[in-house]
């Protein structure tokens, strides 16, 4: 006979978990980022990297003051998220940006996108983006102000007027050039392909590296912590939606490819219109999504005032999200199918 | 970890606890008293009704109580306690084959009540009350579950090597008691040499197929079983003979097989003593009432680092505190997990990963019945169909955040059925109040209007 009875635990099933939890996908995205962030060191030198710490920094001090402090919950930055969340923000930011902005925009991006709903989880908009759309709003020409990239030779020059202080009227002429999508549509003229493939062009700090960011995005789809529906169909959409139009007008609206690989797109797509939180949670749901946010971007693009439109596509969908669930709930086992009643 | 071991028998232990109420329905009524020598196999409750089972003495011996005792469900029950006769052969009470080809259905069923038979994957839902075709339907296929009814169990793959012919004997059997068409048996593809062993004995006479199916959780539920089998789905709310299937565990089918071959009604089955809070996990045959503790001893013990021993699987299955409880009919498995495999984590919001909603098995939106559950919202759980949740823990499993999802849905589902049961009652209530008023209303109106 067994003598004592062991101390048992008594709780009810299940009884075992999966051990992934939420501070482990968090911390693949980052790990997941890391090449993009190489990258943008490479390109834009000292001025990404300091970007990248104020917006991380900013995240994080924010979600300590207004999460962490409370009597309730231990340390809720743990999970991760306040991080991915400013190198999200940061990589949306031209590399010249005063770093006093990238920090008020950090600061921003989880009071407006975070805390004002309840915290993580009930936010309706991606929080990055929220940062980034307030810093256009107040900022908008230092956020449209783009310093041509260069390489490792340049690394401790500064992009732009990375150490002014708030609110001096900042210098941003001498070294300003033109996005690809400016170019293409102020003065019509596209870039190579490729160049945008592998990040040679300006723009902002995550813009730049196409094929790095489709990297991060294929890991995380391989460790399953990304709904790879959503680029995919983003993707799809842009591209005949491009297409369409470049085959009516060859000479005004460029070519598929150049639309997927210019711009905040792929970021925007991998990253950020796949956030969990903000994007639908069912299949269907998500293929609806992505649509939604590839037609908004060309339509912006083509047809509104502003050279990009992957930030407000996104927004707009998220807006969409829950309502996009709603009505795309799947039908449930032995459930009626649609149309019986 | 228990998968390649034979099915050993254990000793029989000193002393049996038979709790009456071992199957879902009405507990069994005693027929034998205190100081009564019992044989095995020998009859010493029987059936209160339809549903319901007997029970009989699973070791020859003196009954020396029919007192309440530790029950696996937590709350003591009321159970024969038989002292085993070291002395004793233990040969069975009435030995030798039944006949049954020249017995009508509702006599093989009562033969099957008779034997005491549950269903053995865990639920112990009496057999012949599954197996009865209610009037007016019709059963065109019998379907065999040989799939694991969760991870880490390995009774069914062991019966399914070892007991091939008593299988094939209940099949027949029951195949002409519910007069359907073919049997198919699920076998789930990590069991291939089970598969292969099937294939290879299946009497040429027999409509059977083995259909080898995806090795995953909860395949062994019955409706999943039947959608991958049959690609018919049970509509919600429904059962499967509404589909024309009847579903049955094998290891049920054995027994009833075993039943017909030697005359022994239920009272041992096999039981897989595995995880890495047992010195040797194995698969085991033992009389139903052994005690638990004496499982464990024979398996080497409990090891240091146990933390909890479970009835049934890890998904479903429910803990012990009390080592005292018995081995029952419905018991697949005994489950022993370490701590550092039980340690509670932190719960954190959702982030909508949707994880949850891919593994449902019935696809329902366990992120959005989570967050209705935490704030109480149980009446808007309703209409998202909270009541097609079969609780089988998955999106609790994968559950990045650590939501205790299915835990919730158990409450909420509580409440509802009660909330329904008595909407039911005040219902009935008002409907009989309104007859009433309107009969005495009459009287008042008419006194109302001639004023
Ligand atoms: S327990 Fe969870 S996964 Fe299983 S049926 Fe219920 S909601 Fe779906
Ligand atoms: S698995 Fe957990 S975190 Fe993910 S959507 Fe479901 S409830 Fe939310």
């Amino acid at each position: 006979m067994s003598t004592e009875a062991p101390h048992l635990i008594l709780s009810t099933s299940p009884f075992l978990k999966r051990p992934v939890d939420t501070p482990t996908i968090m911390r693949h995205v980052i790990y997941s980022l890391i090449p993009v962030m190489l990258a943008a060191m490479f390109y834009f030198g000292v001025s990404a990297l300091l970007i990248m710490l104020v917006c991380v920094a900013g995240c994080g001090f924010t979600e300590w003051v207004f999460e962490g402090r409370g009597p309730l919950r231990d340390s809720p930055i743990k999970d991760g998220s306040a991080i991915v969340t400013g190198i999200l923000l940061a990589l949306t930011l031209p590399p010249g940006l005063p770093l006093w902005m990238a920090f008020l925009g950090a600061v921003m991006a989880i009071i407006l996108g975070k805390v004002l709903f309840g915290g993580l989880g009930h936010n309706v908009f991606n929080p990055s983006l929220t940062g980034r759309a307030f810093l256009q709003a107040c900022f908008p020409v230092a956020l449209t102000t783009w310093a041509p990239y260069g390489d490792l030779g340049r690394f401790l020059a500064l992009r732009g007027d990375n150490l002014s202080l708030p609110f001096l009227k900042p210098q941003f002429d001498a070294v300003s050039t033109a996005t690809p999508l400016a170019m293409m549509k102020f003065e019509s003229q596209p870039t190579e392909v490729t160049n945008l493939l592998l990040g040679s062009t300006s723009g902002s700090l995550g813009e730049t590296a196409a094929l790095l960011i489709l990297l991060g995005g294929g890991y995380l789809t391989y460790r399953k912590f990304l709904n790879w529906r959503i680029p995919v169909g983003i993707f799809a959409t842009v591209f005949l939606f491009a297409t369409l139009l470049n085959l009516i007008n060859a000479e005004k609206y460029p070519a598929g490819p150049f639309h997927l690989f210019s711009g905040g797109l792929v970021l925007g797509a991998v990253f950020m219109a796949t956030d969990p939180v903000t994007s639908p949670v069912t299949q269907k749901g998500a293929w609806v999504f992505a649509a939604g946010v590839g037609l908004l971007v060309v339509a912006i693009r083509q047809f509104g005032g502003l050279p990009e439109g992957v930030m407000y596509s996104i927004l707009l969908m998220n807006a969409f999200t829950p309502l996009i669930d709603r009505v795309t709930q799947p039908r449930i086992y032995g459930g009626r199918k649609k149309g019986e009643s | 970890m228990t998968r390649g071991r034979l099915i050993e028998r254990i000793p029989f232990p000193d002393e049996v606890i038979l709790p009456l109420s071992q199957h879902l329905g009405a507990p069994s009524k005693p027929v034998v008293a205190v100081g009564d020598t019992v044989h095995r196999g020998q009859l010493i409750a029987e059936a209160c009704g339809f549903v319901s089972v007997p029970l009989h003495a699973s070791v020859t011996g003196r009954v020396t109580a029919i007192e309440k005792r530790f029950h696996p469900s937590g709350r003591p029950s009321e159970a024969i306690v038989i002292a085993c006769d070291p002395t004793s052969p233990q040969t069975l009470y009435e030995e030798g084959p039944l006949q049954w080809e020249n017995l009508a259905t509702p006599e093989l069923l009562a033969t099957i009540q008779d034997g005491g038979f549950v269903g053995l994957g865990g639920a112990a839902f009496p057999t012949h009350v599954k197996l009865a075709v209610p009037e007016g339907k019709r059963v065109q296929f019998f379907l065999v579950n040989g799939c694991e009814c969760e991870p880490y169990l390995t009774t069914d793959h062991r019966i399914m090597l070892e007991y091939t012919e008593s299988i094939f004997l209940g099949i027949r059997i029951i195949l002409k008691m519910l007069g359907a068409e073919k049997t198919f048996i699920g076998v789930e593809t990590n069991k291939w040499d089970a598969i292969a062993s099937l294939r290879d004995q299946i009497p040429a006479d027999l409509p059977c197929e083995v259909i080898p199916l995806q090795t995953k959780y909860p395949q062994g539920a019955e409706k999943m079983l039947i959608k991958a089998v049959l690609h018919r789905e049970v509509p919600s709310g429904r059962l499967p003979i509404d589909v024309q299937v009847v579903v049955s565990n094998v290891g049920t089918i054995a027994g009833i097989g075993e039943l017909f071959a030697y005359g022994q009604p239920l009272i041992e089955r096999v039981v897989t003593v595995t995880g890495p809070g047992v010195h040797n996990p194995s698969t085991l045959l033992m009389p139903v009432g052994t005690p638990l503790s004496q499982v464990l001893d024979y398996c080497g013990g409990l090891t240091e680092e146990i933390a909890q021993v479970l009835f049934g699987g890890p998904m479903m299955g429910s803990a012990q505190y009390n080592l005292q409880v018995p081995i029952m009919k419905g018991t697949s498995g005994i489950l022993c997990l370490t701590e550092h495999q039980v340690l509670s984590r932190r719960e954190y919001p959702c982030i909508r990963c949707a994880a949850c909603l891919d593994a449902c098995p019935v696809f329902l939106n366990p992120s959005l019945l989570g967050s209705l559950a935490r704030s109480g919202r149980y009446d808007e759980m309703l209409g998202l169909h909270i009541l097609d949740c079969m609780e089988c823990g998955s999106c609790s499993y994968v559950c990045p955040s650590n939501i205790p999802l299915v835990q919730r849905f158990r409450v909420a589902k509580g409440l509802l059925r009660e909330q329904q049961a008595r909407e039911k009652v005040a219902k009935e209530r008002e409907a009989r109040e309104q007859q009433e008023r309107a009969k005495v209303g009459g009287d008042v109106q008419e006194k109302v209007g001639s004023k």
